[in-house]
């Protein structure tokens, strides 16, 4: 028994150590971020933050974008199976396109970016760590963490909430499909049917939520990264790790998000 | 004065002694070879060197200023006056060999581009890769890195050249190319240089002084002639090159002994 209670106080100082590692590099990447602004910045951070921008979100656009029409498609045929019976199917109108914004949109995008990219960072920093080139950094007098989480941060910043745009237009577009089908219903009307039932507030809290796990994907990626310690094989276990970790905390983050706007909203 | 100073310097990992109080001091202008077996605590001493890792007791004073207690940018200052030149090379793979050398002069000087890329034209050429700027680190031989490593090292006129195993995984030819290299550096630029080694050929080439290091501690420091003429059980080991008595039939003849009489065999 006392070994139990024993290890439970040592697994949760650990999970305690973890989230102050995570917050401890938040503030410091924080601070670098200055640097990779263009004109006030340096400018090389800023080219590496564009490269990275390129890197987050470009090249993930295609397959965002199919995965949120499929996610789309999914949402509408489950909702109308069900509201079919009521005799209210276009209220799956309104279900892609409030789920999408508020949910669906910045989830699905993170889950995306953290499998693309949250692996990568954790990789390409481990890397760095084993062959000695973070090592390199520090005595050339550069910091670390500006030369490589900053642009990494400022990168994601900008292009997450830009990828879940996308991603919402695409799952929303997938509810069109649906309901064409389905009643025959045109584009324009459906475009309005949809603008009528969104929110602005709708639309701002999924762009906030997206902000929040940019952060998280490219705070955990780059700690599992600078933890790589020993050879090849641990920069792999650290990629595994960034991709869990991030994914988790993520859908942590999303709960408390979307308990702030529930309790915040005027009903 | 002497340019760089140990005293007293102490390390622990994890109340296993790694550096034993060592004291050493190296002069302006001379080569300094610290040579010592696996596990003697060679790269640990380089690493506190650096201010890479921050000891347990002691001091490390580099051109009047101690690395164990000055703040980070008086560090930084510092770190500007030393090129190190790691084992691995650790050149940044995403840059190409130009970019690698010009990246300090880049970032830390305010030098126009025309004169940078000669200056990295100068450094390329004074190591032999006057026509290989524009390749991809990864498109070079192991050779040529450690090459390159040394001409970005050399980038902003250090007064200090570090080399951590500059021969490893090179071939004798290769080996005895980086000695000349170190040699002519010194020679040409006129810097201290502090060589770790455990290569008894090349420590003897390029060394003014040598610091036998042995699990922790110093054995002897003194010139060539010294050490070569020491009677200290331990150099005269490392020198003559006799192996300890791991894998001998007596030796592993008394682990089976001990093995067949043991609880486990004989119940």
């Amino acid at each position: 028994m006392a070994k139990f209670i024993e290890s439970v106080g040592r697994d949760t100082l650990k999970r305690l150590e973890y989230v102050g590692g995570l917050s401890i590099g938040l503030w410091a990447a924080v601070r670098a971020l200055r640097t990779t602004l263009p004109v006030i910045g340096n400018r090389y951070r800023w080219k590496a933050s564009i490269v990275q921008m390129f890197q987050i979100g470009v090249e993930a656009t295609p397959m965002v974008g199919l995965m949120a029409l499929c996610c789309g498609f999914i949402l509408a045929m489950q909702g109308g199976s069900e509201l079919r019976r009521y005799g209210a199917l276009s209220l799956v109108i309104d279900l892609v396109a409030i789920g999408f914004t508020r949910e669906m949109g910045p989830l699905l995008t993170a889950i995306a970016v953290s499998g693309r990219s949250g692996s990568a960072i954790s990789a390409e920093i481990g890397t760095m760590v084993v062959t000695e080139e973070i090592d390199t950094l520090k005595v050339m007098a550069f910091e670390p963490i500006e030369f490589v989480v900053a642009p990494k941060l400022l990168g994601a910043l900008i292009a997450v909430p830009c990828l879940t745009v996308v991603c919402n237009v695409c799952g929303i577009f997938a509810g069109w499909i649906y309901m064409f089908f389905s009643t025959h219903l045109g584009l324009k009307l459906y475009v309005r049917e949809v603008l009528d039932s969104l929110v602005l507030r709708d639309v701002v809290s999924g762009l906030i939520k997206s902000i929040a796990f940019a952060a998280i994907i490219v705070l955990v990626g780059c700690l599992e990264g600078f933890r790589v310690r020993g050879g090849p094989e641990a920069v792999g276990r650290s990629t595994t790790a960034a991709v869990v970790k991030s994914t988790f905390l993520v859908i942590v983050a999303d709960m408390f998000f979307t308990a702030i706007f529930y309790f915040t909203e005027k009903h | 004065m002497s340019i760089i100073s140990v005293r007293n310097l102490v390390v622990e990992y994890g109340g296993r002694r790694v550096l034993d109080g060592l004291n050493l001091d190296v002069e302006e202008g001379e080569t300094m070879v610290l040579l010592g077996g696996s596990g003697a605590g060679k790269t640990t001493l380089l690493r506190n060197l650096l201010g890479l890792e921050r000891p347990q007791s002691g001091s490390v004073v580099i051109k009047g200023v101690d690395i164990t207690r000055c703040s980070k940018a008086e560090l930084k200052r510092l770190r500007r006056s030393i090129g190190v030149s790691f084992q691995s090379a650790a050149l940044f793979n995403s840059l190409t060999v130009e970019e690698n050398v010009a990246l300090a002069l880049r970032e830390h000087t305010s030098l126009a581009p025309a004169i940078i890329e000669m200056d990295v034209w100068m450094k390329l050429a004074a190591v032999g890769l006057a026509g290989f700027g524009k390749l991809y680190p990864q498109e070079l031989s192991g050779g040529m890195r450690k090459r390159a490593s040394v001409a970005r090292a050399l980038a902003l006129d250090p007064e200090i050249l570090v080399f951590d195993e500059p021969s490893a995984g090179l071939d004798p030819i290769v080996a005895a190319e980086l000695d000349d290299l170190i040699l002519f550096s010194r020679r040409v630029f006129q810097m201290t240089v502090v060589v770790v080694t455990h290569e008894l050929a090349s420590a003897f080439r390029i060394a003014d002084r040598i610091a036998m290091l042995y699990q922790g501690s110093f054995l002897a420091v003194g010139t060539k002639d010294e050490i070569r003429a020491s009677q200290n059980p331990h150099i005269r080991q490392f020198l003559d090159r006799v192996p300890d008595n791991i894998a001998t039939t007596h030796v592993v003849e008394s682990f089976f002994q001990k093995y067949l009489s043991s609880p486990e065999v004989t119940p």
